[in-house]
């Protein structure tokens, strides 16, 4: 780590830390438009367009549709694409999120997590991005505002990388993160050019010498051919995600993975979540360490492409597992991420676990409430099966 | 603007070999369209029967760049495209002078994607919307649009024996756009070419967005023999059910004054969607006091006075 640059530690909130991030970063062209918890960070962005501080052609569409399909056109033309929204905003942009997946756009896109409606909320849950997990786009979730930031900068090179050519959406907590204060270290305006270089599309809208075709009908003839890259870019995300995290780690110390075990090497008890409850979690296994028990935390980063192995790994000697889901997916056996550890753990069934569902809606996570998840999962540690129920954490009874 | 013999020395930049039918407007429409643009021009192409025929993987007949996103969405697809050609622009990445083109059908411009088109409008993007009008969603096989006129039967609004096709009278679109006061805002058809390229080139010659409307007769949906697509768009014009005119900076013109106003049923009597009119004359009435309701706005709007005396004089 001899190369870790001189550091600079600023006070941001998740959606300034994003903003600084997309103001060094430079994109030529953002597409955005405003919901709320998501807006300040188009504030700050739009200030910084005033202000002459970047090169960026901002569209303030009429729509989170049009946002996402401004994007995409910009994307085609050789533009490197940021842009921000919350969930309904996510939700109205849908149809497009496939489209820029399908049609390799390498277009960043804070997502600042926020439950979607009905009934209309706007404080924190996943189930705005955990809805998209299959459109094709490459999740990172974040701890808290350095995460966000740090997310921010890699996601660009993550995304353009020849071997992905995927979006990516930085996952951060509504409120939680967003409009929290916290220090964040920042790199140099030049660190972070370095870093993620000149975008080169591999093929340019605006090449008029050699006009192309972009987005034709694909009938069953083709249509599946052209779904396989994309499957392999995925698949292909999963090292490029690691390689850049390494080199990033390289300037900052600060070094990612694709999960973060904490204190899980010999836990017997292990609670899985992401984003900002992470931070409420160590808290938990710190205290119960103390106590004496053996629990950990398995930190899920990267949520697309989902590290199976990684996660298989870190809960392979585990006698119980909890899992923290912040959305529901409605008729399966738990949230998204509950879905994904079991069919991670399938080859491994020894290794028994709970679903958990948690702060819907903005709904506040107590340490308590992951208190309560490590003690009620040593009943399955005992039995050595899986709970079919569905646990829910600070509900009204 | 250029002779026909200049223009037909110009490459054609839709290819043949596309799969519309025989007869279809939108395709001749395009071409002429790219003959004034030339070759410095992106396309961008609204989900519906243009995109489906030219694109159909591995072939394409664009020969000018072109991309396609979705239905609802190509004003806001080129606005992305010409933003990005801005910020490149003033970067000095690109160096060379484009135009931006935007393809819709009705659908895509009148209904799904009005919201679109109307933000792309206000926000000033230098592009050309071009709305190919066959006043149906053709390309999903002839369900009504809020362009199919009064009367007309289309496979969500049949003519029954309780209800006699569409009941409601066609959005004016043109209108809404011109009150985007933007700079340059047309009605064309293909039937007259030279107005219609005309209007191209005043389009592209403008700092700022432009929309025009060309009426594009389907003769599948419009239920006519297929080798009369360029006289039904004719009559539709003599009969004033589609006037050619502009708003040029707010300035409203008649570009063509029919000699001899030709009453709606020479249009309506050559088309099958329109068949149930013999048996319904109060439809057909109901239509023709519509046409003249919104020819007098518009002869008011382009300053000629409605009085027919006034206008013989002027004659």
């Amino acid at each position: 780590m001899g190369a870790v640059k001189a550091r600079k530690l600023v006070a941001l909130t998740g959606n300034d830390a994003v903003a600084e991030a997309m103001r060094q970063v430079n994109p030529d062209v953002v597409a955005a438009y405003p919901i709320t918890p998501q807006t300040e960070l188009m504030h700050k962005f739009a200030d910084y367009v005033a202000n002459g501080l970047v090169n960026t052609e901002f569209v303030l569409v009429e729509s989170e549709h049009s946002a996402m399909s401004a994007a995409v056109g910009a994307s085609a033309a050789g533009a490197r694409v940021m842009t921000a929204t919350s969930a309904n905003g996510l939700a109205l942009m849908w149809e497009i999120v496939y489209i820029a997946a399908s049609t390799r756009c390498p277009i960043v896109m804070a997502v600042v997590n926020r439950a979607l409606s009905a009934p209309i909320n706007i404080h924190c849950d996943h189930s705005d991005s955990m809805g998209t997990r299959d459109a094709g786009w490459i999740h990172l979730h974040s701890e808290n505002s350095q995460e966000a930031y740090d997310n921010a900068v890699q996601a660009v090179k993550i995304a353009e990388h020849r071997d992905v050519l995927l979006p990516v959406m930085v996952c951060l907590d509504g409120f939680i993160l967003s409009h929290t204060l916290e220090a964040v270290e920042v790199l140099e305006d030049e660190t972070v050019k370095q870093f993620i270089g000149e975008f080169r599309p591999v093929h340019n809208l605006l090449d008029t010498d050699k006009a192309m075709t972009f987005g034709p009908l694909d009938f069953h003839d083709y249509y599946f051919e052209h779904k396989i890259p994309q499957i392999i870019a995925m698949q292909n995300a999963h090292k490029v995600i690691d390689d850049v995290a390494r080199e990033y780690a390289e300037l900052t110390g600060r070094r990612y993975e694709l999960v973060e075990k904490y204190k899980t090497d010999d836990a017997e008890r292990i609670v899985v979540a992401l984003g900002s409850t992470c931070g409420t979690a160590k808290v938990v296994v710190d205290e119960l360490r103390e106590q004496g028990e053996k629990v950990g935390l398995l930190k899920i980063r990267v949520f697309r492409p989902f590290p199976y192995n990684e996660v298989r790994e870190a809960l392979a000697h585990a006698k119980a597992v909890a899992v923290l889901d912040r959305s529901m997916s409605f008729g399966a056996q738990g949230g998204p991420v509950l879905l994904e550890v079991r069919a991670a753990l399938y080859d491994n069934a020894s290794v028994p676990t709970k679903g958990y569902i948690y702060g819907l809606g903005g709904r506040n996570v107590s340490p308590s409430q992951i208190r309560r998840a490590f003690e009620e999962i040593k009943e399955i540690a005992k039995t050595g099966r899986s709970s079919d129920e569905i646990g829910f954490l600070g509900v009204r009874e | 603007m250029p002779t026909l013999k200049e223009l037909s020395k110009r490459e054609d930049l839709l290819a043949p070999g596309h799969r519309a039918c025989a007869g279809c407007a939108a395709t001749i429409i395009v071409r002429q369209v790219l003959l004034a643009a030339g070759k410095d021009v992106v396309v961008g192409c609204a989900t519906g029967c243009l995109e489906v025929v030219t694109t159909i993987f591995p072939y394409s007949a664009w020969r000018v760049p072109y991309i396609h996103n979705a239905f609802e969405n190509v004003a806001s697809t080129v606005s992305g495209v010409e933003a990005a050609y801005r910020s490149l622009k003033r970067q000095g990445k690109i160096s060379r002078d484009m135009h931006f083109i935007a393809f819709g059908g009705d659908g895509g411009t009148y209904d799904i994607g009005l919201q679109a088109l109307s933000g792309a409008a206000e926000r000033g993007h230098r592009m050309l919307y071009v709305c190919y009008d066959n006043e149906a969603y053709m390309n999903t096989g002839i369900q009504r649009s809020g362009a199919t006129p009064f009367g007309a039967e289309t496979s969500t609004c049949p003519a029954g024996d309780v209800i006699p096709g569409k009941t409601q009278y066609h959005k004016d679109m043109t209108r809404i756009m011109a009150a985007h006061r933007i700079p340059y805002v047309a009605q064309a058809s293909p039937s007259h070419w030279k107005d219609l390229v005309a209007k191209v080139e005043k389009a592209l010659s403008k700092d700022g967005p432009s929309f025009l409307n060309v009426i594009s007769p389907c003769h599948r949906g419009w239920r006519y023999p297929m080798e009369k697509t360029i006289e039904i768009a004719k009559i539709a014009v003599d009969t004033c059910f589609w006037p050619l005119y502009e708003v040029d900076e707010g300035k409203w013109h008649i570009t063509y004054v029919p000699k001899e106003k030709l009453p709606l049923s020479e249009f309506t009597s050559r088309q099958g969607r329109f068949a149930h009119f013999k048996k319904h004359p109060e439809l057909l009435e109901a239509a023709q006091q519509e046409v003249d309701r919104r020819w007098r706005e518009l002869e008011a709007l382009a300053g000629i006075s409605d009085s027919p005396d006034e206008r013989q004089s002027r004659e």
